[in-house]
């Protein structure tokens, strides 16, 4: 990745112009070709830096109003295998390994799920749980009460 | 309400957006309908939220650093506290959860150090230690979010 990939992605990261072309307009932003704009976010979109190109729902306002971060305690010689697992699920919208932080925080795997309220994000939880068995020592389903700042993921430069 | 060309792109084009000079004719072409509609449902529905926004979904830490991390505020500070944190531009998810660490918050940055030069101004403007809780891996393969609409 070089310079121009980075301003790339800084110049699109909170979106496309919503412009007749809007390669064009981010062309300018980062003063390169729009053609080569195109042929770069296509490079990273096959070496999956870019993991997808398209809208972006927000699932608050589609009426996901459940959101449940679910926290597990996996042993660490398989939370990849059991990662993967949980990550592919199609109600599960982040499924990230963290570091615990003993003894008050055992927790090292974190997987965001989204339901349409309270009651389904318990039973999707109950439903990995299921999937884990006995591998996962401990869960817990922190749900969000309120939302202080939401501004979508940027880079502050 | 969202209309039927509104529901049909949010359906059909989470992860399809072609990498072309006009993109958003290949979407009018695939659901028969002008450009210029295209483009102004996407603009209605990035207004009134239910987009977050229309482009390229980044993997994460490609470009910059970024963490998670957690305080336990008593109840009477967190106002406060909350304040603090999202008033950091560097700060751009911040959410109250049931637990007893019940602030919890993304930091990202795009320069090396950014994120700890933020997590240790907190902790000396709040007096309340931060939990660092940074990636290790990503289990998750991200194709978009499947609706059912009811």
């Amino acid at each position: 990745m070089d310079d121009l990939d980075r301003r790339i992605i800084m110049a699109t990261q909170e979106g496309l112009p919503l412009t007749l072309r809007p390669y064009d307009d981010v062309a300018k932003t980062v003063d390169a070709d729009p053609a080569d704009v195109i042929e770069r976010m296509k490079r990273m979109l096959d070496q999956g830096i870019i993991r997808r190109v398209g809208v972006v729902p927000n699932h608050y306002a589609l009426g996901y109003r459940g959101n449940g971060m679910t926290v597990w305690d996996v042993p660490d010689d398989r939370i990849q295998e059991l990662g993967r697992k949980v990550g592919a699920l199609d109600y599960v919208s982040h499924c990230y390994h963290r570091p615990r932080h003993l003894p008050h925080w055992p927790y090292n795997l974190f997987c965001m799920v989204h339901g349409k309220d309270r009651q389904s994000v318990e039973e999707q939880t109950a439903r990995i749980a299921a999937i884990l068995g006995n591998t996962a020592r401990d869960h817990r389903i922190l749900f969000s009460t309120r939302i202080l700042k939401k501004s979508g993921l940027r880079l502050v430069a | 309400m969202m209309d039927d060309l509104e529901k049909r792109m949010i359906d059909g084009f989470q992860r399809d957006l072609p990498l072309v000079e006009r993109p958003y004719a290949e979407i009018a072409k695939k659901l028969g309908v002008e450009e210029d509609d295209v483009i102004e449902a996407l603009k209605v529905l990035k207004e009134n939220g239910t987009l977050s926004r229309v482009g390229a979904v980044f993997k994460p830490n490609t470009v910059g650093e970024s963490t998670l991390a957690a305080m336990a505020v008593d109840q009477d500070r967190l106002e406060e506290v909350a304040a603090i944190v999202s008033n950091f531009d560097e700060v751009n998810h911040n959410y109250e959860r049931e637990h007893r660490l019940n602030l919890w918050f993304v930091i990202a940055s795009a320069e090396k150090g950014g994120v700890d030069s933020v997590l240790e101004q907190i902790q000396k403007m709040t007096g309340i230690k931060v939990l660092n809780l940074p990636m290790l891996e990503d289990y998750h393969l991200d194709l978009g979010f499947d609706l059912r609409w009811t």
